[in-house]
């Protein structure tokens, strides 16, 4: 990859950071609050269907993860297996669309 | 180099994201459930209600909660003037880890 592609990847590595930073502090104040008296469909269907709020958070939340899971595990694979070129890079990008769908598929599921 | 804070913050923050990056396909493949509906999300809630699955629950927040600490170290050594603190930035992310670790832990 060109030295521009690589500090693309750096700087939507570091903002999608910034925004994770702000989503897992959502997401672990939420979550400790959830369970409390244990966890039930309906209750998380009473918090999140129909809410635009959680529906753009969650949104915002997989987008985000999308963006920084593959490039994270792009250097792991670089650095600890040697496997760079191409091939990473592809299947690093499917595995991006793959969780992306599947974020998707589950904050849809929950709004819906 | 093994033996200082910076490569024990770096191993940490790797090994937890590697961590993480298997979890959340199984994670939202598990919250897509709710699209066949109540009874087959509350299935599966119920099958988290197990000790060891309870356990490992507690696992991958205590995980996302290093691998958060930890990006946050980074964010300030690259972006602040901070250089110095190194040693007191990854006691400070490890000190935070295990706080919202136990902070989960006790409420489950």
């Amino acid at each position: 990859m060109s030295v521009r592609g690589e500090t693309m990847l750096w700087i939507a590595q570091r903002a999608s950071a910034v925004l994770l930073a702000v989503c897992v502090t959502v997401h672990l104040v939420t979550m400790t609050y959830a369970i409390r008296g244990g966890l039930s469909a309906v209750e998380i269907f009473a918090r999140t269907r129909g809410s635009i709020g959680w529906l753009a958070f969650y949104t915002l939340f997989v987008v985000a993860v999308t963006v920084h899971v593959p490039i994270g595990l792009r250097s792991a694979l670089g650095e600890w297996l040697g496997w760079r070129g191409r091939s990473r890079d592809m299947v690093l990008a499917a595995f991006a669309l793959a969780l992306g769908a599947l974020g998707m598929r589950a904050v849809l599921g929950v709004f819906a | 180099m093994r033996n200082h804070s910076g490569y024990w913050a770096f191993a940490v923050h790797r090994v937890s994201g590697i961590a993480l990056a298997l979890f959340l396909p199984v994670h939202f493949w598990a919250l897509g459930r709710a699209l066949e509906g109540a009874a087959s999300l509350d299935a599966l809630l119920a099958w988290t209600e197990m000790p060891l699955v309870k356990f490992a629950e507690w696992g991958i927040v205590l995980l996302l909660a290093a691998h958060f600490a930890g990006g946050l170290r980074i964010l300030a050594l690259e972006f602040l003037p901070w250089r110095d603190w190194h040693k007191s930035l990854a006691a400070a992310a490890a000190a935070a880890s295990l706080a919202v670790g136990l902070a989960f832990a006790l409420a489950l």
